[in-house]
C-alpha cells in the first residue's frame, strides 16, 4: 500500500530533512524534540480526555442508564468541563504533610505513565520511542510508577492514604512479575524486543495465532495481570472507594488529582496498547497466510484504524472487569499472584520455549 | 508471606497498632456511623462503634404526641421499612382498644408490607454489592426498586416514608391499579432476580470474600438478641411472621429462610431467598383482597386505657418491638421501641475480630445496619 495514511516514514523523514536542510543539526535535533515533545503531550491529554469520556459511557451502558448526555452532542465535552473544573479548584495544602513529597508525587506517577505511552507505535513509522529493548523499556519505566503512588500515600499525612499506598506498593510489585514474564513469553517467540519489529513479524499472521496455546495463556495472563498493575478495578484495592475513601489519592486536589486520575486511565491505554502489538499485530493489518485476495483487502484499512480497533477493544474488556466484578481482598489477590499466575506463567516460559524449539508454531 | 509484608509495612514501629476512626462520613457506614478501628496492618483488631450523630429522641417526642400522630415519627425510624415500622404502632393500639381489623385491612398491610420487604432487601442487595467494589448492581437494585416505589406512590402518596397505616386501618383506599402493577411487578421481578443471581451470587470472588467471614454462632445470634435475617443466617429461627402471626401471615403459606452457615454468604442468601418467600406471600394474597372498609370505625381522640402494651412485628431488618405504657390520655406514658440494628450492631466487634479491613466493610453490608434505627 502506498499513502501517507499507511507509512508514516516518508513524512516524518521528509520533515526531518526540512529541518535539517535549514539549521544546524544540533538544534534540528532539540526543535524535533520539543515539537514531538509538545505533539504527544497534546495527544497523551486528548486520547485521557476521551477514554474518561468512554468509560462513563459504557459504565452508563453495562449500568442500564444514559451517562453524560448534557454538555456537547451526546454529553461529549463533559469530560472537558469536568477537567476545567478540576484545574481551577483550590490546590489545598494538607496539615503536617510532607510537602516536596506531596507535590512531587503525582509528578512521578504522570511522568513514568507518559514515558510508557512514548513507546506506542501508532502506525508504521508513527512511534515516538522505538528502542531495541523496548519491552524491557516499558516494564522498566511503567514500574517507576509505584514509587510515586507509594511517596503519595506516606506523605499525605492520611492513614487510608497510608492503608492504600501499602497496598499498591504490595499489589504492583507482585504483579510486575506475571506481567514481565508474560512478555518474556512472547520475547522467545519473537526473538525480538523492539516493538516496530515485534509488528513486521507478524505480517503474515499475529502472534496470538501463531504462538498457540502458550500465547493464549500468556495473554490471558498478561490481561489480568495488567489490570492489576494498573491499580483498576476489580483489582483496585488501592483506592477501594468504599474501604478507604479514596486510597492513595485521598488527600490530593485539583491538578494533582486530575494528574493520578489522567495517568490511571492512560495507562489502561498503554496496557491495551502494549497487548494489541504484542498479540494481535499492533497496527498490522489482519493477515492470513496465503489468502492473497482477502489480505490484500484488510490492506486497504489504514494501519491507525487498525491499531486503534484493536486497543480499544481490549480497553472495553479491562472496562467490562472492572463494572462487572466485586473487588477482591489482598490476601486473595496476593495469593493469586503468587500461587497461580506466577507458577502458571513460569511453566509457560519452558512451554513457549519448548514450542519455538521444536518449531511448533506457525 | 501477603500478611507479612502488609503488616510490617504499615505498623512501622513495632507493637503499636494503627487507630482509624471510620465515620461519621465515610462511604461504607450507610449514614453517620462512627467505628473506631484498631487495626494490626491490614487485620481489624477491635471495632467500637460510636453511635448518637442522628439521634432524635424519637421515644421522647412519642410521649407528648397523639397515636395517631407517633405513626409519623416511627417512619423516620428504620426508613427501609417505614410500613412495618408503623404496623408495629397500629397492631400495639388494636391490640389496646380490642379492635379486630377487617381481613381487607388485613391483607392490604400485608401486601404492603412484602414489597416495602423487598424493596428494603433490594436497596440492602445493592449497597452490599457497593461495599464490596461492585458498583453496576447498585443501579439494577434501584431499577427495580424504583418500580416497586411507584406502585406506593400510587397507592400511599409516599415513596419512602409512607404512613399509610393509621390505628385502625389505613390511610386511604389502594389504588384502582394496584392489582394490576403488584401482579406485573411479580413475573418482572422474577426474571430481573435471575440476574442478580447470576451477576453476584454465583461470582467466585463475591464468594471467597463472604464465605467463611464474620462467623457467628447460633448461641451468639441468641446472646445478643441479633434477629431478622442476620440471625436465621446462624440458624436461629426467629422469624415473628411464624412465631407469632399478626396481620395475615396466618392466611398464607411461606417458609421461614433458615441457613446454619452463620457467614456473611448465609446472611446474603437468606435476604436473597426472603425476597422470593415475599413474592409467594404477594401472589398468594394480591387476588383474594376481600371487599370492605379500609379503615375500622375510631373515636375521633383516641385514648388507650390504662396499663402496658407490646407487639412485636418483623421488620426487613429484624424483630421490632413497640412497648407502649399508658396512663389513659391520648398520648402514651412512654413507649419504647426495641429496634432490631441496634441488636445487631452489638456484634460488629465479635464477628470482625482478626479479619481484614475489607472484610469488616463487607460485614457491616451483610449485617445491613439502618443507622436512623440505631439511634432512633
Amino acid at each position: 500500500m502506498q499513502g501517507v495514511l499507511y507509512d508514516f516514514t516518508g513524512l516524518i523523514q521528509s520533515i526531518d530533512a526540512v529541518f535539517r536542510a535549514s539549521m544546524s543539526d544540533l538544534w534540528a535535533t532539540v526543535l524535533e524534540y520539543a515539537i514531538i515533545g509538545i505533539i504527544y503531550l497534546v495527544i497523551y491529554a486528548l486520547i485521557g480526555l476521551f477514554l474518561v469520556y468512554a468509560e462513563r459511557k459504557v459504565c452508563a451502558f453495562i449500568q442500564v442508564r444514559l451517562g453524560p448526555n448534557r454538555v456537547g452532542p451526546k454529553g461529549f465535552f463533559q469530560t472537558i468541563a469536568d477537567f476545567i473544573k478540576l484545574l481551577l479548584k483550590e490546590n489545598i495544602k494538607i496539615k503536617n504533610a510532607d510537602g516536596v513529597l506531596f507535590n512531587l508525587a503525582p509528578f512521578i506517577v504522570i511522568v513514568a505513565s507518559f514515558l510508557t505511552f512514548g513507546t506506542v507505535p501508532f502506525a508504521k513509522g508513527l512511534q515516538g520511542i522505538d528502542l531495541n529493548i523496548g519491552v524491557f523499556f516499558i516494564m522498566a519505566v511503567s514500574s517507576m510508577g509505584v514509587v510515586g503512588i507509594l511517596l503519595g500515600g506516606w506523605s499525605s499525612n492520611s492513614k487510608y492514604s497510608l492503608i492504600g499506598a501499602m497496598r499498591s506498593g504490595a499489589q504492583i510489585v507482585s504483579y510486575e512479575l506475571s506481567v514481565g514474564l508474560s512478555l518474556v513469553t512472547m520475547v522467545i517467540l519473537t526473538g525480538t524486543m523492539q516493538l516496530s519489529q515485534i509488528i513486521e513479524l507478524q505480517s503474515d499472521g499475529w502472534f496470538i495465532f501463531k504462538g498457540h496455546i502458550p500465547a493464549l495463556i500468556s495473554l490471558i495472563i498478561m490481561m489480568i495481570a495488567g489490570t492489576a498493575e494498573i491499580n483498576r478495578g476489580p483489582f483496585d484495592l488501592a483506592e477501594a472507594e468504599s474501604e478507604l475513601t479514596a486510597g492513595y489519592h485521598t488527600e490530593y486536589s485539583g491538578i494533582k488529582f486530575a494528574f493520578f486520575y489522567l495517568s490511571e486511565y492512560m495507562n489502561m491505554f498503554v496496557v491495551s496498547a502494549l497487548v494489541a502489538t504484542v498479540f494481535f499485530g499492533g497496527w498490522m493489518p489482519l493477515h492470513i497466510g496465503s489468502w492473497q485476495a482477502f489480505n490484500h483487502i484488510m490492506d486497504f484499512i489504514p494501519p491507525i484504524i487498525w491499531f486503534i480497533l484493536k486497543s480499544f477493544a481490549l480497553m472495553y474488556v479491562i472496562m467490562l472487569f472492572k463494572w462487572t466484578f466485586p473487588r477482591l481482598r489482598i490476601d486473595q489477590l496476593l495469593k493469586l499472584e503468587w500461587q497461580y499466575l506466577l507458577p502458571i506463567s513460569l511453566f509457560n516460559v519452558l512451554l513457549m520455549a519448548f514450542v519455538v524449539y521444536m518449531k511448533w508454531y506457525f | 508471606m501477603a500478611e507479612e509484608f502488609v503488616h510490617l509495612a504499615v505498623a512501622g514501629t513495632e507493637g503499636q497498632d494503627l487507630e482509624i476512626n471510620m465515620g461519621p462520613q465515610h462511604p461504607s457506614t450507610h449514614g453517620v456511623m462512627r467505628f473506631v478501628v484498631k487495626l494490626k496492618g491490614e487485620v481489624v483488631e477491635s471495632v467500637q462503634p460510636h453511635c448518637g450523630y442522628i439521634h432524635r429522641g424519637i421515644e421522647k417526642m412519642c410521649e407528648s404526641l397523639s397515636y395517631p400522630q407517633i405513626i409519623h415519627l416511627t417512619d423516620r425510624m428504620d426508613y427501609l421499612s417505614a410500613h412495618i415500622n408503623n404496623e408495629a404502632v397500629c397492631l400495639a393500639v388494636e391490640k389496646a382498644l380490642n379492635i379486630e381489623v377487617s381481613d381487607r385491612i388485613k391483607y392490604i398491610r400485608t401486601i404492603i408490607a412484602e414489597l416495602n420487604r423487598i424493596a428494603s432487601h433490594l436497596l440492602w442487595w445493592s449497597s452490599m454489592c457497593m461495599d464490596m467494589g461492585a458498583v453496576t448492581p447498585y443501579f439494577y437494585a434501584f431499577r427495580d426498586r424504583e418500580k416497586i416505589l411507584d406502585i406506593f406512590e400510587e397507592t400511599t402518596g409516599g415513596r419512602l416514608l409512607y404512613s399509610y397505616n393509621c390505628p385502625g386501618g389505613l390511610m386511604n383506599d389502594i389504588h384502582p391499579n394496584f392489582q394490576k402493577r403488584v401482579k406485573e411487578f411479580i413475573p418482572y421481578f422474577r426474571k430481573s432476580f435471575k440476574e442478580y443471581d447470576e451477576l453476584v451470587t454465583g461470582n467466585v470472588i463475591f464468594q471467597n470474600r463472604t464465605m467463611g467471614i464474620g462467623l457467628l454462632t447460633r448461641e451468639q445470634a441468641i446472646a445478643y438478641g441479633v434477629t431478622g435475617p442476620a440471625g436465621r443466617g446462624s440458624g436461629f429461627a426467629c422469624d415473628v411472621r411464624k412465631r407469632a402471626p399478626y396481620s395475615a401471615y396466618d392466611k398464607v403459606q411461606f417458609n421461614e429462610i433458615l441457613y446454619n452457615e452463620g457467614d456473611s454468604f448465609a446472611r446474603y442468601k437468606v435476604r436473597m431467598d426472603e425476597m422470593l418467600e415475599s413474592l409467594k406471600i404477594i401472589e398468594q394474597l394480591i387476588d383474594n383482597i376481600p371487599e370492605g372498609s379500609y379503615v375500622e370505625k375510631m373515636k375521633a381522640v383516641i385514648k388507650l386505657p390504662e396499663g402496658e402494651y407490646f407487639q412485636q412485628v418483623e421488620t426487613a431488618r429484624g424483630e421490632l418491638v413497640v412497648h407502649i405504657i399508658s396512663d389513659g390520655n391520648k398520648t402514651p406514658y412512654r413507649v419504647k421501641f426495641r429496634s432490631p440494628c441496634l441488636s445487631t450492631l452489638s456484634v460488629m466487634d465479635l464477628i470482625s475480630r482478626n479479619q481484614k479491613i475489607a472484610d469488616l466493610i463487607a460485614i457491616g453490608g451483610s449485617l445491613d445496619l439502618v443507622i436512623p434505627d440505631i439511634d432512633r
